[in-house]
């Protein structure tokens, strides 16, 4: 069946209507030069057989390696159920419908999902979702400036230690918004950011202070003392969090000896979203209701109709691009439904205990690979700083063949941070979760000493 | 659409972009939206005025008002700097949609004496400008 569904009569009789002699005829406004011609980077239509060989294939170039990578992106066991619902025909949709006379399970399930993302960070109010963990930060960066009306700065204080991707996009998406981002660096021996660092910035004006907990490290930051250090600033504070750590790990929404953080953001995908070539994954945020207004982003409410019956719908539309126009909170008017109801759905199957549980043995597989790992020779844990499921070790040797060779093996050994943080030296970041067993670890170590 | 020009203060002066502008007694000026605006608007949800101290330019965007169905921005008629907002907007933005001219003032803005005076319209003007822009 073709795409767009409208036979050739059907688009003459609505061209004849409106008295227009063709649909590019439609678009003449846009200027000739700024339009495409032909393609030509686009290889020809495949038939559904070829196009499913082709895919068969790659699929399977790609092996099924044991990975000790995260670095983003967490493997973790995902209960058959999940996506055996999540694929149903009433949810697995192209588009989300968002009509709520149409679409009272749709966004029911949102509802559900903020509200327990809400619990999660304990925080008030929640979007429908963002894009990825990446752009979530940059949206929550913009929500930041407008939301801090004692800061007239477009400056954002991010630590070294966060995740060297999400910095590059929120300077690729804030930055053309005239956002400045300032970076500080990190302990050497701890492998995170002190208050020390943070001096220099004392009685200067940014709108916000970024936190990562767990940091890109793996090492779990001083979350209190930072989140009370940038009150005391004037900025707000931006917690980048794992949503499994939070299984285990207090709320950013009581960070501090104050009221929490401020903008809590971060990637979903550890939530019942397979690691599938980087995508689609999901961004979450959320914050207090004070900042409700400046928040991007849809957002589904729980009202009354007519009857007095309970329903949802969406809620606080006039931020939105669809009704502000240019002047919209973010150009981002949409939200990652599909991704949203398998995470929805993972986080009802396991609960607090069973996330806490997946956190827990994550920790521990961790620790147990570390200890293997590091018994070998010229092998060593660069920080001191307590963790997480990621750990920075150091190798005696530059790294990147070190995990060519490993992958040779079948292994993927973990991220290579040399390019990023030559400051570290040969140093690898490697990440075990509750899906690696103690043959995996052994075999990872076995396989290390033998190259 | 009924006739708008029905119980416009003649007391004060009016913009293009239906804002209105009260001279007080310490020559500093008081801004709100009009009757017009807010029945256009529909009923207010909530009220973003801008911070006391805040420099604003003539025409330049300093508040927002949001109904339920849309998000307008308030333009500041003088070039000046904000010397006081009202408060009770923040839980009872729907002064505005009460009494548009008294309790659902928006800002009060110390004028720069400096800058040129602004093109205001008087009630008759504006009243005028109504009738066109509805036919």
């Amino acid at each position: 069946m073709p795409f767009v569904p409208h036979t050739t009569e059907d688009v003459a009789a609505m061209l004849s209507v409106i008295g227009v002699d063709s649909v590019e005829d439609l678009f003449d406004e846009i200027p000739s030069e700024l339009k495409t011609g032909a393609l030509a980077q686009i290889p020809g239509a495949l038939s559904e057989m070829e196009i499913g060989r082709l895919m068969s294939e790659r699929a399977a170039a790609d092996g099924r390696p044991l990975s000790f990578l995260g670095a983003g992106a967490y493997e973790h066991h995902i209960p058959a159920p999940v996506w055996a619902i999540a694929t149903r025909g009433e949810f697995y949709s192209a588009y989300t419908p968002y009509q709520a006379e149409a679409s009272q399970g749709t966004l029911q399930v949102i509802y559900e999902y903020q509200s327990m993302m809400c619990a999660l960070t304990g925080m008030e109010v929640s979007n429908a979702s963002l894009y990825d963990g990446a752009s979530a930060l940059a949206e929550a960066c913009l929500t930041a400036v407008r939301a801090n009306r004692s800061s007239t700065a477009r400056k954002i204080l991010v630590p070294r230690a966060l995740n060297p991707t999400y910095l590059k996009v929120a300077e690729a998406i804030a930055g053309k918004q005239n956002l400045v981002f300032e970076s500080v660096d990190f302990d050497r021996a701890q492998g995170r950011t002190p208050i020390d660092v943070l001096r220099p910035y004392e009685g200067r004006d940014f709108a916000a202070l970024v936190v990562q907990q767990p940091n890109f490290f793996g090492v779990l930051e001083d979350v209190d003392a930072l989140t009370d250090w940038a009150h005391a600033q004037g900025m707000l504070l931006i917690a980048v969090v794992n949503p499994i750590a939070l299984g285990i790990l207090k709320p950013p929404g009581r960070w501090g000896s104050g009221k929490g953080a401020d903008i809590v953001c971060g990637e979903g995908q550890p939530l019942g979203v397979p690691l599938s070539s980087g995508g689609p994954y999901f961004g979450f945020m959320t914050t207090r209701m004070s900042y409700v207004r400046q928040m991007p982003g849809r957002i589904v409410g729980r009202t009354l109709d007519s009857d007095g019956r309970p329903g949802f719908t969406l809620t606080l539309q006039a931020r939105e691009q669809h009704i502000r126009r240019s002047k919209a909170n973010s150009n981002i008017c949409t939200n990652q439904g599909l991704t949203v109801t398998a995470a929805t759905i993972y986080l009802s199957l396991l609960g607090a205990e069973g996330l806490a549980r997946v956190a827990t043995a994550s920790l521990a597989r961790t620790r147990d690979l570390v200890a293997a790992l590091t018994g070998l020779r010229g092998v060593r844990a660069v920080f001191s700083g307590p963790g997480f499921h990621e750990a920075v070790l150091s190798l005696d040797r530059p790294v990147a063949p070190v995990l060519a060779a490993l992958a040779q093996r079948g292994i993927l050994g973990g991220l290579d941070l040399s390019e990023q943080f030559p400051e570290l030296g040969h140093a690898l970041l490697v990440c075990a979760t509750e899906t690696k067993t103690d043959d995996d670890i052994a075999r990872y170590a076995r396989t290390l000493a033998e190259i | 659409m009924s006739e708008p020009t029905g119980d416009l203060p003649k007391d004060l002066k009016y913009t293009k972009s239906h804002e209105w502008v009260r001279t007080l007694a310490d020559s500093s000026i008081e801004v709100g939206i009009t009757d017009h605006a807010q029945g256009a608007l529909g009923d207010l949800v909530f009220v973003e005025v801008p911070e006391v101290g805040r420099t604003l330019s003539a025409g330049a965007a300093c508040a927002v008002v949001e109904s339920v169905k849309a998000a307008s921005d308030i333009y500041s008629p003088v070039d000046g700097r904000v010397v006081a907002s009202n408060a009770a907007l923040a839980t009872t933005p729907e002064l505005v949609n009460q009494a548009p001219y008294t309790e659902g003032w928006l800002i009060r803005i110390a004028v720069d004496a400096s800058a040129p005076p602004p093109a205001l319209l008087d009630a008759a003007a504006y009243a005028r400008y109504l009738a066109e822009e509805t036919n």
